[in-house]
């Protein structure tokens, strides 16, 4: 399990997209993380796992393991699935609190939101939420047990 | 392009000179992601001349005035470049009288009055509405509507696996209890040029009305409504070469004038107190309010833009373009057209084994080349092929063959990093 903070995480995002020089790069390297992705296991594609705002499907489960969120996730389009890799990479393995007060601008910074068309950034702001929002159950779960 | 290439794409006696009517698109000239534009979108929305752009810009710079009511220079004016645009659409089209053409924000406004007014008026419990199986949205679902507020009943037309309509399941489901039928001319998502002359004469025969969705036919095929004999044609001004949020309704004036009302408002009253309303005359019955006066004054230069280039050249064109990416695009491993009816206008439509659409989309963009990725608004018509969406170049007569080459070797390039 991941001792780095989600800031920590994100700087490294941020500094390994640094080095590539074009975005041709920028998405073999997204593609690849798509492929790397492990797939989801088929009982968890169902309709009320999926993610709403996405062209493509989305399919989000989140896991809560020792006070720590793992999610898992999969989608039917490869960049896609490499932005997810790169959101579990952030977001999995951290507290509720962790998560909720994370502020994903590593999105902006690899220039990510202003290159892909707005129907695409919204379906990552939608995955984004989607994870928070399993943050925040998880969050009000601890505190009714 | 060589000299030679173009006038392969034209045939011969018809060279258009595409460099030169490039020329004429301001936004072809611009770069995306670092790339020059390549714009393949046209089934969603064509680009626009700077004829139009101007006279958006000289309506607002030297007419703007609201029309029909002022007494003023302006009002008088912006009227006549606003009712000059209804002439040429009548003689585009030819249809036999200027009231018979009604301004509309586009063919889904047009099909929906059709279904509101006509359709609420006609449609009895048991009647049937016959539309076909690769209608766009917004012919299915304000039929959907009606029927279910009248009992009335929808029936659909299949589609052959060539991405036709299945005119011998048409013939068996025409009927006298067939009131309307509602059919796409040209398929956004599949490029089919349907047979609508035959629907229209077959439907005429069992007493039902014909409503063609011209919305993607205008632009690459003659219009001839008094031909055709349909009752009702729909399309939109930006999908040839228009501004957005301008089209045209035609009705034959007999159907026009039995027909409620659409919206109520100004302009479409004769007189108005609190006991009752007696409505204007056609077109203006139906439409009520301030319309969108620069779109249709701009709306007369796209299609006397089309016109000066003439329709049967750009026909040609567009025919030769969509015969050659269809070569480039079958010699690609994987791929699979959607669409292959006989008769096709400038729609490429396709499926890649592996490899989700948006990808490909996303990809292509970052090559500054612009296609369609998705269900086309045509959802019914994706599930008939078992796919979630398609990618679909569609071209336009300020398309060139280089621009397909591009467009052939990035999808090649795209797919490789994708599997």
């Amino acid at each position: 399990m991941t001792t780095k903070t989600i800031q920590e995480i994100e700087a490294e995002i941020v500094d390994e997209f640094s080095l590539f020089d074009s975005w041709d790069d920028k998405y073999e390297y997204i593609i690849d993380l798509g492929k790397r992705l492990p797939p989801l296991d088929e009982v968890f594609k169902k309709e009320e796992n999926k993610v709403k705002g996405c062209q493509s499907t989305v399919w989000l489960v989140a896991d809560y393991q020792d006070g720590k969120i793992i999610y898992k996730a999969e989608s039917d389009a490869i960049i896609v699935k490499g932005l997810i890799s790169m959101l579990i990479r952030v977001l999995s393995g951290h507290t509720p609190d962790e998560i909720l007060n994370a502020d994903m601008d590593f999105i902006n910074k690899i220039g990510m939101t202003s290159h892909l068309a707005q129907t695409r950034s919204n379906g990552l702001r939608a995955m984004v939420k989607q994870m928070k929002h399993y943050a925040l159950a998880f969050k009000s779960l601890r505190f009714n047990a | 392009m060589s000299n030679e290439t173009m006038i392969a794409a034209t045939g011969e006696n018809q060279v258009l000179d595409i460099e030169k009517i490039r020329n004429d698109f301001p936004v072809l000239q611009r770069m995306v992601k670092g790339h020059p534009l390549v714009y393949l979108d046209n089934a969603a929305t064509s680009q626009k001349p700077a004829a139009v752009i101007d006279a958006l810009v000289h309506y607002y710079t030297h007419l703007n005035a609201n029309v029909h009511r002022g007494i003023h220079t302006l009002a008088e004016e912006a009227t006549a470049a606003f009712e000059a645009t209804r002439d040429v659409v009548r003689s585009f089209i030819n249809a036999a009288q200027r009231e018979e053409i009604i301004y509309t924000k586009g063919t889904t406004e047009g099909l929906n009055l059709v279904a509101y007014t006509w359709g609420r008026k006609h449609l009895r419990e048991g009647d049937e509405v016959i539309i076909s199986g690769m209608e766009h949205h917004s012919n299915i679902v304000p039929w959907q509507v009606v029927c279910e507020e009248k009992n009335a009943v929808l029936k659909v037309i299949p589609i052959t696996d060539k991405g036709e309509l299945d005119m011998e399941v048409f013939h068996q489901l025409l009927s006298e209890r067939t009131k309307i039928v509602s059919v796409v001319h040209v398929s956004n998502a599949l490029g089919t040029i349907n047979p609508v002359k035959a629907i229209i004469d077959a439907a005429h025969a069992k007493g039902a009305v014909v409503l063609i969705d011209g919305a993607q036919s205008s632009m690459h095929l003659d219009i001839d409504v008094q031909d055709l004999d349909c009752d009702f044609f729909a399309l939109s001004a930006h999908k040839m070469l228009g501004p957005t949020g301008a089209g045209i309704l035609y009705g034959k004036s007999s159907l026009l004038e039995e027909m409620p009302v659409f919206l109520g408002g100004g302009e479409m009253i004769k007189e108005v107190t609190f006991e009752k309303t007696t409505y204007n005359e056609l077109p203006y019955k139906f439409e009520a309010g301030t319309p969108n006066i620069a779109d249709f004054v701009a709306f007369k230069p796209a299609i006397e833009y089309i016109n000066k280039l003439g329709k049967e050249k750009i026909r040609a064109h567009e025919d030769a373009l969509l015969s050659y990416a269809t070569e480039k695009i079958k010699e690609t491993e994987g791929v699979k057209i959607i669409g292959e009816a006989e008769q096709k206008a400038s729609v490429l439509s396709f499926v890649i084994d592996g490899v989700h659409p948006q990808d490909i989309g996303i990809l292509l963009d970052n090559k500054g080349i612009a296609v369609r990725t998705g269900h086309h608004c045509a959802e019914p018509l994706m599930s008939r092929f078992c796919i979630p969406g398609t990618i679909r170049a569609s071209f336009a007569v300020y398309n060139t063959l280089a621009e397909i080459d591009l467009f052939a070797e990035a999808l090649k390039k795209a797919i490789k990093i994708l599997r």
